[in-house]
């Protein structure tokens, strides 16, 4: 039995019957093809799976497609606008991925850590990213691309 | 968009760190792993796994998930064997008298680690295929389970497989025992260690997945799946697991999010999803869970260790004895009998001038997920034996940690140097990357801050770890000698087009490390093309030559070469058609930045495209020489690889609760010739995390009856961003001398050498508590357990 839901993703309105149980994870990737944002656990530990709802960070595995209604999802499909947008950028050129998975998710988080915190120290970079699992970089790199997008955002 | 790359053409292309060109798609979400990749008419499989270590199965009833609307099938081992094809999980790496016991791709009769495949589902959405697991039911007659790879050769203890008493796998060993215990005799003092080197889950961000599409009218199967190494799968799933003639199967690696070794062995899990769409003539998708990859992806470690140094009275080493406990896990994965042989024993020497060695080493069944390569794959295990040992050494000696690395290192010239266990060190400058490390980190300087610490109840210490690395297995002849059933060389095609741009074809088959930014500055140095005029492609064996793909720290050293003497082989070629073109001959020719001339007249020039297009035309080609510019190249490396390197790390311990703060890590590598600088350092700081994790964080834990405790990841520490510092990194250079490049490998250089840097450290904290060894990982627990023992 499917519910109806109407939300904005990526600044386009979608409306589409669903299952309840349907986690908007799923529905992004399976219904929608938004196969950006990622699965990494069954845990809610990794936040590979992370977009903005209504602007916010979340792990998109631990809500449920009908949560979303009526809200409006941004997906790492949705941020480059012509130009890559700042982190993306700020990724690319400090070497902040390596295979990629963890990105979207990390994107996102790094995006919705500076919302918060425009001038974070690199303590603040590491504690922010606490839900977010990178396996390859060490982190290393992706603390100095949040460093370099905050430059830049700011600048 | 911001733009491509200006990389100013081919001109100082290698060596440069270059942005990467893989990024762009994965920045964006574009890039597709296999779980993205949807096939019309697709359905989905899911795998019941034994919830018990080690259980008879008396009966399977499936007739109720059967029944489920929407379910096409549940399939059992019974399934396979009438469908008549090999259906085995085999082993790729052979010792003497090692027992091989049967591998079926689903359990028989028997359940030996919980995770074991007990039947499949194939469905036409994922969730009703995981619905359905939850209705087939089996009666299980749960057994003993041994989880401890020590425990499990005790008499008594529960066997795995009754044709292999004891657990034992294999016993074996490498170097000369009466030599060293005659170096023992003689010893002025002698270093002595129990180390338990602990278990680990790789944890590659992607889970492991596969989407196969069988076509039973072509008899083709198209196996996309997150493989490190397509023809190994492709080679193991037509020879011993579906039967299928190899050439009939076409194994494709979309983007792979990481592997870390995971991703190489040859799982069952991959091969029935292939059988699956056999059976039910659709394209079939398996996406395992987080949880699956936990209980199946082969995890790493796992040794029980009784270490022994011997030093003369001017501590100079002079032998060194291991005796080693190996799990193996529940049955032998691809390549796992030579993780802790092979690729451990032989690098009992690290870093040292080690007249007398001996390494003695069981492998064991146990009731648990089986084990394999994971990052360094017996490496760390050896350097974290060799390194305590050295640390211990300086202890009962009375001498500094870096004195007795240095009194003891190969000297610089003193290459090639054959040591006491069967390798031949190319190249090396050991106290080159000792000294930078120690000035960098300020190590005098370090002592006097410790001491005055000290005497303010603060507890400081610091870690060497002087690693050595072989990697880049080889040559093929001398790996199958030791038992590999596989071909250690790579392949590369370089095609240059009529128009002189250009595509590279490589065997090896990235996941993370860049290979199509690194594969095209080597070609455009060698071709003198520009960059942005190169492409690079892997990881699809319809496609390329057959390649062994990557892992082992091989891409740059064996991949990269392969490439580097095909480019070789396009310009001896493209110079033939030049001087024809040019009326001079080959000997008079200069080819620089792509354009051949004759030497002291560089006005007339034939370019690389100028070439290219000729030899595409064939007008006007010389006698003998045929159409087209491109080349393959099968390189089969002489030797091994041997990077090295110190790594430094200083701890800060919490007197009230033990935490351990990693305050620096400092890591001096020396990996040969660089291509790609900000490549590699990610290759290290990458390693050093996954090093740092295993012996401050992560463990696989076992309780006594071979449940998986650490099943998740809320139960399984992988390092977070705030457990981790920032990494300090430098290098010196020593090129290897035997391959076209000089350069060696760097995947696993942070992940072998951080363990031991770490540990010592904290030895080094506790040492006015006496305390002389802990085992990782190093949590509060142990540490405050050891401060007030
Ligand atoms: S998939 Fe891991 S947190 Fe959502
Ligand atoms: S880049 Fe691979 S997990 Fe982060």
């Amino acid at each position: 039995m499917g519910i109806s839901i109407e939300l904005e993703i990526n600044g386009a309105s979608v409306s589409k019957e669903v299952e309840p149980r349907l986690l908007l994870a799923y529905f992004l990737r399976e219904e929608l093809g938004l196969t950006g944002t990622k699965i990494g656990c069954d845990t809610s530990q990794c936040g590979s799976c992370t977009i903005l709802l209504d602007g916010q960070a979340v792990k998109s595995c631990t809500v449920l497609a009908v949560q979303a209604d009526g809200g409006s999802v941004t997906t790492i499909e949705g941020l480059a606008n012509g130009e890559y947008h700042p982190m993306q950028q700020a990724f690319w050129d400090n070497h902040g991925l390596q295979c990629g998975y963890c990105t979207p998710g990390m994107i996102i988080s790094c995006i919705d850590l500076l919302n918060t915190n425009p001038q974070p120290s690199e303590e603040e970079i590491r504690h922010g990213l606490e839900g977010n699992l990178c396996r390859c970089t060490g982190y290393h790199n992706i603390v100095r691309a949040v460093q370099a997008a905050a430059e830049t955002m700011n600048g | 968009m911001a733009g491509a790359n200006n990389t100013n053409g081919a001109q100082g292309v290698f060596g440069s760190s270059i942005r990467r060109r893989e990024d762009p798609e994965l920045i964006t979400g574009q890039a597709k792993y296999t779980d993205d990749l949807q096939l019309s008419g697709m359905v989905y499989c899911t795998i019941l796994r034994s919830p018990y270590a080690h259980a008879r199965i008396r009966s399977i009833d499936a007739s109720q998930a059967e029944a489920l609307d929407g379910v096409l099938g549940v399939f059992t081992a019974k399934d396979i064997e009438e469908s008549g094809i090999p259906g085995a999980i085999p082993v790729g790496w052979l010792l003497p008298d090692m027992k091989i016991p049967e591998h079926y791709m689903l359990v028989k009769d028997t359940t030996r680690y919980v995770g074991d495949g007990v039947a499949i589902v194939v469905a036409e959405d994922q969730y009703t295929a995981h619905d359905a697991l939850e209705l087939i039911w089996v009666d299980y007659d749960p057994l003993d389970g041994v989880a401890d790879p020590h425990k499990a050769t005790v008499e008594g203890a529960p066997l795995v497989h009754e044709e292999a008493p004891g657990n034992i796998a294999f016993d074996w060993e490498i170097g000369d025992q009466e030599k060293t215990d005659a170096a023992f005799a003689n010893a002025a003092h002698i270093a002595s260690l129990d180390i338990v080197n602990n278990r680990l889950i790789p944890n590659a961000m992607e889970p492991r997945a596969a989407l196969a599409d069988y076509n039973s009218i072509t008899g083709e199967l198209i196996l996309y799946m997150t493989t490190q190494n397509p023809h190994i799968h492709r080679l193991l799933m037509s020879l011993a697991s579906l039967g299928l003639p190899e050439h009939k199967i076409r194994v494709i690696a979309p983007e792979v999010g990481g592997g870390f070794g995971s991703k190489i062995h040859h799982y069952a899990d991959e091969a029935l999803s292939a059988w699956a769409s056999m059976q039910v003539g659709r394209p079939v998708k398996w996406t395992a869970t987080r949880t699956e990859t936990y209980l199946t992806d082969a995890h790493g470690r796992d040794h029980v260790t009784h270490g022994e140094l011997a030093l003369d009275a001017e501590g100079r080493f002079i032998g060194l004895r291991v005796d080693t406990y190996a799990a193996m896990g529940a049955y032998l994965s691809t390549f796992a009998p030579a993780v802790p042989t092979y690729l451990y024993g032989t690098l009992m020497s690290g870093e040292y001038d080690l007249p007398a060695i001996y390494c003695h080493v069981y492998g064991v069944f146990t009731h648990t997920v089986p084990v394999d390569a994971y990052r360094g794959a017996g490496r760390p295990e050896a350097t974290f034996v060799v390194e305590r040992l050295v640390d211990e050494a300086a202890r009962v000696s009375g001498i500094d940690p870096a004195e007795i690395r240095r009194r003891n290192f190969i000297a610089p010239d003193n290459f090639p140097y054959a040591t006491q266990v069967a390798l031949e060190y190319d190249s090396g400058n050991y106290a080159g990357t000792l000294d930078k490390a120690l000035a960098t980190i300020g190590y005098d300087d370090f002592r006097k801050e410790q001491a005055a610490a000290r005497e303010r109840g603060q507890h400081l210490g610091i870690g060497l770890s002087a690693y050595i690395e072989a990697c880049g297995l080889a040559p093929s002849a001398v790996v199958g000698s030791l038992g590999a059933q596989a071909g250690q060389w790579e392949s590369a095609v370089v095609r240059v087009h009529a128009t002189g741009k250009v595509t590279v074809y490589s065997g090896c088959s990235g996941h993370g490390q860049g290979h199509e930014t690194t594969f095209a500055q080597i070609v455009a140095s060698a071709l003198g093309v520009p960059y942005e005029d190169i492409d690079v492609i892997e990881g699809d064996s319809g496609v390329m030559p057959h390649g062994w793909g990557t892992y082992g720290s091989r891409s740059a050293a064996t991949g990269g070469s392969a490439i580097a003497s095909a480019a070789q082989k396009v310009v001896d070629k493209a110079r033939t058609i030049a001087a024809h073109l040019l009326e001079a001959s080959e000997e008079d020719l200069a080819f620089e930045d792509g354009q051949f001339f004759v030497k002291g007249s560089p006005d007339q020039t034939q370019s690389l495209p100028d070439v290219a297009l000729q030899a595409y035309l064939a007008h006007n080609l010389p006698k003998g020489i045929e159409p087209a510019l491109e080349a393959t190249s099968f390189y089969d490396p002489a030797n091994f690889v041997f990077p090295f390197g110190t790594h430094i790390a200083i701890v800060e311990i919490c007197s009230r609760t033990g935490h351990v703060t990693l305050q620096r890590y400092l890591a001096v590598d020396d990996v040969g010739n660089v291509i790609n600088p900000m490549i590699v350092d990610g290759q290290v700081h990458g390693g050093i995390a996954q090093g740092v994790g295993q012996s401050l964080y992560e463990t696989a834990v076992y309780d006594e009856s071979a449940n998986l405790l650490s099943g998740t990841m809320l139960d399984y520490a992988v390092p977070k961003a705030h457990f981790l510092p920032s990494f300090e990194t430098d290098r010196t250079v020593t090129p290897c001398p035997h391959n076209p490049l000089g350069v060696k490998g760097v995947g696993e250089a942070g992940t072998i050498a951080s363990p031991a840097a770490v540990v010592n450290a904290v030895v080094d904290a506790l040492s006015p508590f006496g305390v002389t060894h802990i085992d990782m990982p190093v949590t509060p627990e142990k540490v405050w357990n050891a401060m007030h023992s």
